[in-house]
């Protein structure tokens, strides 16, 4: 290795450990099995350093050949020198450093983008086809939300209001003028400034999901009454606009990023359910033991829909205010849904199936 | 031993967990304080703001007006900036917990300041599953409550006083539990523990040798036990004059003898050396004396 060359410069040569004193100089029998001993400590440490700053490129060859054997001199002169010593200094310093080399060894073995490649091929598929039932449940009381939205509004307008916060409804309110609520399907005309605003729609959302998840911990309730609020507003704009008779266009401008969008909130709802479902019926298993087997699933479900929530947000940001054409605009929501489905059921790994 | 100190070794004690490594050694670990997790996060999000304030005063200089947002969609430069405004807004809040907590440290820079770290409960691989799931409930566990504060939350009223009843279990969780867990370490499967790290200190036996100056018969020797060569260590370790000739007056009490001033360094290492002799012959076989009373 080029970096081996290297240390023949004295400039990047490392200090050679050398034995602290004369082994026979020193009175007790433990104190000389330390000092037989330490001069692999020294070394094990310097490795562990080098790995603990994210520089293993520092470590020459000899040590990483070396360091599994490095690691199990020490914990044996641990388990030793706890039986034969007394020196409470020697014990502290390698039970630091058998915990700190331990936790290197055996450690997470994937770097990020080795996690992702995982993660996209077959991981989330994976994790999300094993919450199906959590998705039946969130996917039901989203649609029990809409419903209820509409159903609401139908009966008495005035709920429009308490449904749907001031600043978003933006004119778009029960008996508007159809003209009006035309014009805010409508496509902008340029592209100008749209980034900026798929970049604050990705983040906003995602935000939103984010919490869907984590209020899944209080047994899944506050998840399942954010869905229903959720969806009680898409449910009284979906009134505003059929009254209007703009139903169609209303569905084909939702579902270009909506299909993605609501299809992302579905699965944080999901796993947000699955926590609150697993710790209030545990089974077999303790309650931390089933917390901690659905929180692990469920942040693999809450990453992959952050990943959507990105796709989300460029739907959004650019293809629904540049795309005018409401047939266009649901073939793309319908091309986005059927994607999704397919990945989610299709996507699977050889030879790592089921756990 | 005064009240306190016992209190407090008493409550040290509690926050003792082992750990068996696949070598069957067993390690000792130590859950982190509270109040240390608690620091962490706060150099944290001091950390965060800092950084923050930075990027303004750097785009400031550089410039950009952050008041007029519709101006920045005006020219490419512009959109530019406010992507990466909103993405760092973003990121500090999601990405910054994850990315620290997932390196070889597992621990973000506030919580490696305070020398703890994130660590797999049960002695399990930490995996990358399990970081991303305790960052993902800290969302509610620290940034909404902030935000709550910040955002004067309680003029709302009923709900008002309903959310902050309901932020107030996320935020106390961790003092409702023996391993200190917050929310999103039960769910996640972790814990925090302490992380220190340890210098090797010298052989205490390579000292001159002293051995013909003073001889320490078998009953001198069997007068104290582990703990008292342990305190012992740490008064030579720490090598302070006065408190060195106060342990050695102590011992020569203990032990009936009469010894003059000026010498206490060298009685004491001797001393030290031949109780811990004495006592490891008796650990090789199988006798142990924890200290003096046993």
């Amino acid at each position: 290795m080029a970096l081996d060359y290297l240390r023949k410069i004295p400039w990047f040569r490392q200090a050679e450990i050398a034995p602290s004193a004369e082994i026979e100089a020193a009175s007790l029998r433990s104190d000389r099995f330390r000092l037989e001993r330490e001069v692999d400590w020294q070394r094990l440490e310097r490795i562990v350093t080098a790995l603990e700053k994210g520089r293993p490129g520092r470590i020459s060859d000899d040590d990483l050949l070396d360091l599994p054997v490095l690691y199990r001199k020490a914990t044996s002169s641990l388990a030793v020198a706890r039986e034969t010593s007394l020196d409470a200094a020697a014990i502290a310093y390698l039970e630091a450093l058998v915990r700190r080399a331990w936790f290197q060894i055996y450690g997470p073995r994937e770097t990020l983008t080795g996690w992702m490649r995982t993660f996209l091929g077959g991981g989330w598929s994976r994790a999300v086809r094993a919450i199906w039932l959590d998705i039946c449940i969130a996917l039901f009381f989203m649609v029990a939300g809409t419903v209820v939205g509409w159903l609401l509004v139908s009966r008495e307008p005035d709920w429009f209001y308490s449904l749907v916060p001031g600043a978003m409804a933006d004119g778009r309110v029960p008996g508007a003028d159809p003209e009006v609520l035309r014009q805010s399907l409508d496509p902008t005309a340029d592209a100008n400034g749209l980034s900026v605003f798929a970049t604050y729609l990705f983040s906003n959302n995602t935000g939103v999901a984010i919490l869907a998840f984590a209020l899944g911990f209080a047994f899944g309730i506050p998840t399942l009454l954010l869905l229903i609020s959720n969806m009680a507003l898409l449910g009284a704009m979906l009134f505003v606009f059929v009254e209007a008779g703009l139903g169609y266009e209303f569905v084909a401008w939702l579902s270009v990023h909506g299909t993605t969008e609501l299809g992302a909130i579905l699965l944080a709802g999901a796993a947000g359910i699955h926590v609150g479902r697993s710790m209030a019926f545990p089974g077999q298993r303790t309650v931390l033991a089933a917390a901690q087997g659905a929180g692990v699933n469920a942040a693999q479900v809450m990453a992959g829909a952050t990943v959507m929530l990105v796709v989300a947000g460029l739907l959004e940001g650019f293809v629904r205010q540049l795309v005018g054409d409401p047939s266009a605009r649901l073939a793309i929501g319908g091309v986005m849904l059927a994607f999704w489905c397919l990945y989610f059921a299709g996507m699977r790994r050889r030879g790592r199936q089921a756990e | 031993m005064t009240g306190v100190q016992d209190a407090i070794q008493r409550h040290t004690a509690r926050r003792e967990r082992a750990l068996v490594t696949p070598e069957g050694l067993s390690l000792p670990l130590r859950i982190a304080s509270r109040g240390s997790r608690a620091a962490a996060l706060l150099l944290d999000l001091m950390f965060l703001c800092g950084g923050f304030i930075l990027f303004v005063v750097f785009l400031v200089a550089i410039g950009i007006n952050l008041d007029s947002m519709n101006g920045l969609r005006q020219s490419p430069a512009g959109e530019l900036i406010g992507i990466l405004f909103i993405l760092a807004l973003f990121f500090s809040r999601y990405g910054y917990f994850l990315w620290f907590e997932l390196g070889a440290r597992g621990a973000t820079p506030g919580k490696r300041l305070l020398g703890i770290r994130v660590a797999a409960r049960g002695g399990q691989r930490l995996t990358t599953e399990m970081v991303i799931a305790r960052n993902l409930m800290r969302d509610v566990e620290v940034f909404i409550p902030v935000f709550f504060l910040l955002g004067n939350g309680f003029d709302a009223g009923l709900t008002g006083g309903a959310a902050f009843v309901w932020l107030a279990i996320f935020v106390l969780f961790p003092f409702c539990n023996r391993d200190a867990l917050r929310a999103g370490d039960l769910v996640a499967g972790t814990f925090v523990i302490e992380a220190p790290r340890a210098k090797l200190q010298h052989a205490m036996s390579l000292a001159p040798d002293h051995r013909q100056t003073y001889r320490f018969g078998e009953a001198e020797l069997s007068v104290y036990g582990e703990h008292e060569l342990q305190v012992l260590e740490g008064v030579l370790r720490i090598g302070n004059e006065e408190s060195m000739q106060e342990v050695a007056e102590a011992i020569c009490r203990k032990i009936g003898w009469d010894m003059g001033r000026g010498d206490e360094r060298e009685f004491l290492t001797s001393f030290y050396a031949a109780l811990r002799a004495h006592l490891e012959s008796g650990m090789r076989f199988g006798k142990r004396k924890k200290d003096k009373h046993s």
